[in-house]
């Protein structure tokens, strides 16, 4: 059996690039919020050594031109569909999965509890998950924040309120300064972190979480080769998605894939799936 | 429009021209694409590639004018011949090269994507404005250039009838261009992580809205009342 790889919400988009998107075992959308949004001002990336900050601020068309103009083509694609639902409360999220609700062919929905680039709904993760199951049949994951206190806390605080899975973890908020005028590089100054830096993070979010519920988890953070997704799958992982690693090779998912199932025969495994929870046990 | 691809290329060789540095790569699979089209190329170490005009298009080459400014395009110009990068190109889209009259302008390392244009479209007269002397230099690469140096900016000295101005540069140089040439083309730049419409990370007020430069970009077109607008 082999491990699903996905793309991580906002890396990748399906309709830009839909030879990329045809690899993955599913698509995840950009976030979708209930209004259109810009984003925020530029500059929104800035690299550093070991990874990159975005604050682009959830750019999105809403939730009413995606169901009219983007869903239609992403179903033509003919690759599983799971929706990044966003918003600025409970209710924002509800709505959108309500309206998802009728559409067979999205997968999953995929609750954006973590994005550190825009205001914070005030409700906790758990409610906005209770909202949203109240909401919909639909298979939904909560995405969560590295930076949360206690990830396990977080995970059987969502797995209550009825959450299907976890997707671990959104990137960890950063700053960089300007190196001559030593002020913030982005406009909206602090971003979100992703790339290289954060694997060991999400691994150990993964971890934890993987510890404490016996949910489904897409972990996400830094993978940018087989050794790294195998990885994430021993720390509890049973999808793996990518991120970052995209932006610089949109290529990256089919050698990540190849090379998933080599370094699982190099570490005596039948293949990658039987990696998982080895860290655990 | 040539399809985008991702190879691994080796590096034929590097130049100085005063300040900035050629870098040729053998081209590979890759095709050329058009003038005002862009490549990502890899910067060793580092995280993310780094997006690039194509500067010349020599036989079996891939040439990039570099400005080397940063820890991206230091690594890049710091290659040596035989050196292999990952490239991915040709990305966005081009210059208009239908035109009667062009006027090719440029500012700076914004001249980039100039020599291949002006080879494309026969050697048309050009307009180049640069800080100073050494980074002039660099006006050896096109051809039929008249130069203007700081405190003179190109936009002073733009005649009153420039015909079909095509231009990259900074972006006030781009801006001025905009207000004093409507229907001007205009190769923007902006900080890119993919190159490809994945990140978002390029967007430029385009048609009124925030548009990624690298899907409806680099090249775009002056509107009215100094507006930029996708060329299609």
């Amino acid at each position: 059996m082999s491990v699903s790889i996905l793309n991580a919400s906002g890396c990748l988009d399906a309709l830009a690039a839909p030879h990329v998107a045809r690899t993955l075992d599913a698509f995840v959308t950009k976030t979708i919020t209930p209004e259109p949004r810009e984003g925020n001002p530029v500059p929104r990336i800035a690299e550093t050594e070991h990874g990159m900050l975005n604050s682009i601020g959830l750019q999105g068309p809403g939730i009413d031109a995606f169901c009219e103009h983007n869903l239609p083509a992403l179903l033509a694609l003919g690759v599983p569909i799971w929706v990044s639902v966003g918003g600025f409360s409970a209710s924002d999220y509800a709505s959108i999965c309500a309206r998802l609700e009728d559409h067979p062919a999205v997968e999953t929905l995929e609750l954006n509890l973590s994005c550190p680039n825009v205001e914070e709904a005030p409700e906790a993760a758990a409610e906005i998950v209770a909202a949203c199951r109240a909401a919909s049949r639909k298979r939904l994951f909560a995405k969560l924040s590295p930076a949360t206190p206690d990830i396990a806390e977080s995970a059987r605080a969502v797995a209550a309120a009825g959450a299907d899975g976890l997707s671990l973890v959104n990137t960890i908020r950063g700053l960089a300064l300007d190196p001559v005028t030593l002020r913030p590089t982005l406009a909206r100054r602090v971003g979100g972190y992703s790339g290289p830096a954060l694997r060991p993070i999400a691994l150990a979010c993964v971890y934890a979480a993987a510890s404490a519920v016996d949910l489904p988890i897409v972990g996400m953070g830094g993978i940018a080769s087989g050794e790294h997704a195998l990885a994430m799958v021993a720390a509890g992982a049973d999808v793996v998605a990518l991120g970052t690693v995209l932006f610089g090779d949109p290529s990256a998912l089919n050698r990540i894939r190849v090379e998933l199932e080599a370094s699982a025969r190099a570490c005596g495994l039948e293949n990658a799936a039987a990696a998982h929870d080895v860290a655990l046990s | 429009m040539a399809a985008a691809r991702r190879e691994r290329l080796t590096v034929a060789g590097r130049e100085t021209v005063g300040p900035y540095t050629i870098v040729r790569l053998e081209r590979g699979g890759l095709d050329p694409g058009d003038p005002g089209q862009f490549f990502m190329v890899e910067a060793p170490g580092r995280v993310l590639p780094r997006p690039f005009s194509l500067c010349l298009a020599p036989p079996g080459e891939l040439a990039f004018l570099l400005d080397p400014i940063g820890p991206g395009t230091r690594a890049i110009c710091a290659l040596e011949r035989g050196d292999r990068v990952h490239v991915l190109g040709p990305l966005g889209n081009g210059y208009d090269l239908d035109v009667a009259q062009p006027l090719l302008v440029g500012g700076g390392i914004g001249i980039a994507p100039l020599p291949y244009l002006s080879e494309r479209l026969g050697r048309p007269p050009a307009l180049l404005g640069f800080r100073d002397a050494t980074f002039a230099e660099a006006a050896a690469l096109v051809p039929n250039a008249e130069v203007v140096l700081e405190p003179t900016y190109v936009t002073e000295v733009l005649p009153a009838e420039p015909g079909d101005v095509l231009a990259c540069g900074p972006e006030p140089m781009l801006e001025a261009v905009a207000r004093r040439v409507p229907g001007a083309q205009l190769a923007w730049e902006a900080p890119m992580a993919c190159g490809y419409g994945a990140c978002y990370g390029c967007v430029v007020e385009i048609d009124g809205h925030m548009r990624r430069l690298c899907v409806d970009g680099p090249v775009l077109r002056a509107g009215p009342a100094g507006a930029v607008e996708a060329m299609t």
